[in-house]
C-alpha cells in the first residue's frame, strides 16, 4: 500500500459532476485529489511523485456500490467483509454499502458499529452498512432508524424482503424521511411471488419452473409511489427490472416525486434465456426478465430514468447453488465484474460512457450523502484506472470473492481494471 | 409355449437397430423423429416378448441399473425395475427420504456416492424441475429422467405414443386432447413435444388457472371447455389434478372441477366414434375421470398404457446400453 502521491498522466478523464470526458492529468495529494489538468498539459511535479502513464486509459471516480451482501456477521464461509473488500478493490469499487440481512440482522446501532469497526481494521475500501428498515427484517415494526443513523448507517432497507404492510411502509417513509434517512424498497407483490423462481412466460413454462408475472413488480411499485406522494418522503426503488415498472417510475418522476431507482448490472446484462439448462448462477432476485424488459432497462439507464446501477453482489457457496433450480439460493457475485459489464454495455449499446460512470459514482454518492463520485480538487482520491477496450472471458474460479457464483462466468466482457485507489492509497493494481 | 404373436419368433429377440441419440434421456428433445420411431418399433418387439412365458433377455447382462426415486412412485419405479430385470441387468431401488431442508444436498451427495459404485444407468425421479439434468452433469453413467418436477417425463410420453400407435395403427394425424391440470404436468409437456414431433394434432383443455402462461404460443389449440375440447378427438388424455404441487387455490372445489372438467360418458359424446381414453395414473376417480369411462375396456387404454410402459422402458434401456457399448 502506497501513500506516495501519484500523478496520472495521459489519462482519459471522465468526471460525472462537470460532465468532462477528455484527455488530462490528475495528481493525488494527502488522500485527496490535487491538481487536475484538462487537455494536453503536464503537471509540475516534485521528485517523490509516482508517475503513472495511463496511455489513454479511463480515469474516473471509484465506484460506489449501494447493494452488496457479505456473509459477515453470521455466514463467513460465504464471504467476509475482508474478502468482499478485496473483491471490491479488484473491481474498481471504492465504497460498498452492505445489506442488513446478516445474522444477527443489522437492526441495532451495535451491529452498525461492529461493521464500521471491522471495515476500519481491514482498511481497504470504504464500507458502510445499510440498516434494517424493520426489526429483525420482520416487516412488523420499525427498527431504531435514528440510533442506527447516528451510529453510521447510510440508508435503511429490508433487503430482499418486501414490506407488505402498507401502513407500516407509510409510517416508515414518513419517519425516516423526517430524520433525513433514505428508505430503499424492492417492489414485489409477495403473493404473486410466492414460491416463484423465474419470470412467468413461455420459457419458464417449458422448463416447468414455478414462476411469477413481471407485473408483481409494478403492482408493489404503484403502492410505494402512492405512499411517497402521501408522505412526501424520498424512496430508493431497489432493483427495478420490468418494463411495466419502468412506466410507473417514469410517471412518478414526471410528477416530481422524490424517487430514485437502481438497476442491477445482472438485469442490464442478462435475460431469462440465460438460465438455459437450469443454470443456478442465473437464479436471481428479482428473477431475470424477458429481453424486452432488459432493453427497456438499458434504455432507462441511458435516459436517466434509472439513476443508479448496483452490483447486487450476493455470494452463495456451492452447496447452496449446486441444487435443482427451484431449491438453489438466489444471487450472483458481482463486485469484480461490475465495471467491465458496464463498459461492455457501452460498447454494445452505445450508452454514453459518462452516463454509465455517473450511475455508479456520483449518483449513488449523492443518494447517501457522500462527497465521493467526482474528479475535483479536494474531493477524496477514490479513483479507478481502467482499460476500456481490453477483452476478457470471465473465469469465476479466478475471482477474489470467497464465493464464485458469478452469472458472468464464461461471459465475454470488454474492459479491465488496472488500478484502484482509496483515499490516495493503491488498494489494487493489476499485475 | 403360449400364443406367440404372429411373425414374432422367440429366438429372434428384439435388439436396438441403432444406439440412443444421446448419452442421457432427459427430455423428448433428446430424440429426433427417426430415433423416436425406432424406439417405438423396438418397444413393439418387447411387447410381444413380455407376453411370453420366458421374458428374460441378456441385452443388459452385467449392467447395473439404479432406480433413484426421490418422489414416491409405484408404477414408474416397478416398470423400470421390471424392464431392467427382463433385460438381464442388476437392479437396485433407492428411495431417499426427501426432507425439505436437505433434499438438494441429498441429490448431489447421493449422486456422487452412487456414481462411485459404477452403475451403468441411473433412473431418477425428483420433485424439482431440472433435477435429472443437474444429476447428469455430475455422474459418468447414463441418466434417465423418470419425472422431474413439472418439467418432463419422457418415458411416459413414449409409452403413451406406443399405446396410441397400437390402438390406431399410427400417431400421425390423430387428434389428441390433453385435459386437466396442464400447468403442473410433466406428462403434458413431454407429450406435447413427442406427439407434435410424430405428427399428431394436440389440443390442451382445462381451466385457465391450470394452463401454463404463454401456452398460446406453443402452436397448439387451447380450449377451456371440456366438451368443446374433446369434440372430434381420437384420443382424450386425462391428467391428474396435482394438488401436491399447488400453491394456493387453482379451482374452487373437486366437485366443481368434476362438474366442469371431469370426464364422463356424456361429455365424451362429441368425440370421435372410435375415441380412446388415456390417463397416466394414478387416477383421482370422481375428480378428473368417472369410473364408468375409466373402466370401460371398449374405450379405455389405461391398462394398455401400463403394459406398454414396461416395453418402452426396455427399449430405452436397451438403446442406451447399446450406446454404452459403442463408447
Amino acid at each position: 500500500m502506497s501513500v506516495r502521491p501519484i500523478a496520472f498522466v495521459g489519462a482519459r478523464l471522465v468526471d460525472p459532476q462537470s460532465g468532462y470526458d477528455g484527455p488530462g492529468a490528475l495528481v493525488t495529494e494527502k488522500g485527496r485529489i490535487g491538481e487536475m489538468i484538462r487537455g494536453e498539459g503536464a503537471p509540475d511535479l516534485a521528485d517523490d511523485f509516482r508517475i503513472v502513464d495511463c496511455g489513454g486509459a479511463l480515469l474516473c471516480p471509484g465506484i460506489v456500490d449501494l447493494r452488496v451482501k457479505t456473509g459477515e456477521p453470521g455466514a463467513e464461509p460465504k464471504e467476509t467483509l475482508e474478502s468482499a473488500a478485496r473483491a471490491a478493490a479488484a473491481g474498481g469499487v471504492t465504497t460498498i454499502v452492505v445489506q442488513p440481512d446478516t445474522d444477527p440482522v443489522i437492526d441495532d446501532p451495535s451491529v452498525v458499529d461492529f461493521i464500521l469497526r471491522r471495515a476500519r481494521d481491514i482498511g481497504l475500501v470504504h464500507v458502510y452498512p445499510a440498516g434494517a428498515a424493520t426489526k429483525g427484517l420482520g416487516g412488523r415494526a420499525m427498527a431504531e432508524i435514528g440510533l442506527m443513523r447516528e451510529a453510521g448507517c447510510v440508508y435503511v432497507t429490508d433487503a430482499d424482503r418486501p414490506i407488505v404492510d402498507s401502513r407500516l411502509m407509510r409510517r416508515l417513509l414518513a419517519y425516516a424521511g423526517g430524520l433525513g434517512v433514505l428508505v430503499a424498497h424492492r417492489p414485489a407483490d409477495p403473493w404473486l411471488m410466492d414460491g416463484a423462481s423465474a419470470t412467468e412466460g413461455e420459457f419458464a413454462a417449458r422448463l416447468g419452473l414455478p414462476a411469477a408475472p413481471a407485473a408483481a413488480e409494478a403492482i408493489m411499485l404503484e403502492r410505494d409511489i402512492a405512499l411517497v406522494a402521501l408522505t412526501g418522503a424520498s424512496l430508493l426503488v431497489d432493483q427495478v427490472s420490468a418494463a411495466g415498472a419502468l412506466e410507473s417510475l417514469a410517471r412518478a418522476k414526471a410528477g416530481g416525486l422524490p424517487i430514485l431507482a437502481t438497476a442491477s448490472i445482472n438485469h442490464l446484462s442478462f435475460n431469462e434465456l440465460d438460465i438455459g439448462d437450469y443454470r443456478t448462477f442465473c437464479k436471481l432476485i428479482p428473477p431475470l426478465r424477458a429481453e424486452e424488459d432488459r432493453l427497456a432497462l438499458v434504455e432507462a439507464l441511458a435516459s436517466g430514468l434509472v439513476d443508479i446501477v448496483v452490483s447486487a453482489h450476493a455470494p452463495a457457496p456451492p452447496e447452496e447453488k449446486r441444487l435443482p433450480f427451484e431449491e438453489a439460493a438466489p444471487g450472483s457475485v458481482g463486485l469484480e465484474t461490475l465495471l467491465a459489464a458496464l463498459l461492455t454495455l457501452h460498447h454494445e449499446r452505445q450508452v454514453p460512457l459518462g452516463r454509465l460512470i455517473a450511475a455508479v459514482t456520483l449518483a449513488p454518492a449523492l443518494a447517501i450523502g457522500l462527497e465521493a463520485g467526482k474528479l475535483a480538487r479536494g474531493a477524496p482520491a477514490d479513483l479507478v484506472l481502467a482499460d476500456i477496450e481490453t477483452p476478457r472471458i470471465v473465469d469465476a474460479a479466478a475471482l477474489t470473492s470467497r464465493s464464485r457464483n458469478s452469472a458472468f462466468d464464461g461471459r465475454r466482457l470488454q474492459g479491465a481494471v488496472r488500478m484502484t485507489l482509496v483515499d490516495g492509497r493503491v488498494v489494487h493494481e493489476a499485475a | 409355449m403360449e400364443n406367440t404373436a404372429p411373425g414374432v419368433r422367440i429366438h429372434e429377440a428384439p435388439r436396438p437397430i441403432f444406439p440412443f441419440p444421446s448419452r442421457h434421456f432427459l427430455s423428448i428433445t433428446d430424440l429426433d423423429p427417426p430415433s423416436a420411431k425406432a424406439l417405438l418399433d423396438l418397444a413393439e418387439g418387447f411387447v410381444s416378448l413380455n407376453r411370453e412365458r420366458a421374458k428374460k433377455l441378456d441385452l443388459l447382462k452385467g449392467r447395473t441399473l439404479i432406480n433413484l426415486f426421490f418422489e414416491p412412485s409405484t408404477r414408474t419405479q416397478s416398470s423400470f425395475e421390471l424392464a431392467g430385470k427382463r433385460l438381464g441387468a442388476d437392479v437396485v431401488n433407492m428411495s431417499p427420504r426427501a426432507s425439505s431442508v436437505t433434499k438438494g444436498e441429498t441429490l448431489i451427495d447421493t449422486a456422487a456416492t452412487l456414481n462411485a459404485m459404477q452403475p451403468d444407468i441411473l433412473v431418477i425421479r425428483h420433485e424439482a424441475s431440472g433435477a435429472a439434468s443437474l444429476l447428469s452433469q455430475k455422474v459418468t453413467c447414463s441418466v434417465v429422467n423418470a419425472g422431474d418436477g413439472r418439467h418432463e417425463h419422457p418415458s411416459q410420453a413414449m409409452l403413451d405414443a406406443l399405446s396410441m400407435r397400437r390402438a390406431f395403427g399410427r400417431v400421425d394425424g390423430l387428434t389428441v386432447a390433453i385435459c386437466g391440470d396442464i400447468l403442473h404436468s410433466r406428462v403434458a409437456r413431454s407429450n406435447v413435444a413427442l406427439l407434435t414431433m410424430l405428427g399428431a394434432r394436440v389440443r390442451l383443455v382445462g381451466p385457465p388457472t391450470l394452463m401454463p402462461v404463454g401456452v398460446e404460443r406453443w402452436g397448439l389449440e387451447v380450449r377451456h371447455d371440456l366438451e368443446e375440447g374433446v369434440a372430434g378427438a381420437d384420443v382424450v388424455m386425462m391428467l391428474r389434478l396435482q394438488t401436491e404441487r399447488m400453491q394456493g387455490t387453482f379451482v374452487p372445489s373437486s366437485r366443481e372441477y368434476f362438474h366442469l372438467w371431469g370426464l364422463d360418458r356424456a361429455k365424451l359424446a362429441g368425440a370421435s366414434p372410435r375415441v380412446r381414453v388415456m390417463h397416466p395414473g394414478p387416477m383421482n376417480r370422481g375428480v378428473e375421470i368417472d369410473s364408468d369411462v375409466a373402466d370401460d375396456p371398449e374405450i379405455s387404454l389405461i391398462q394398455d398404457q401400463v403394459e406398454m410402459g414396461v416395453a418402452v422402458r426396455m427399449a430405452i434401456l436397451a438403446s442406451l446400453a447399446a450406446r454404452l457399448d459403442n463408447r
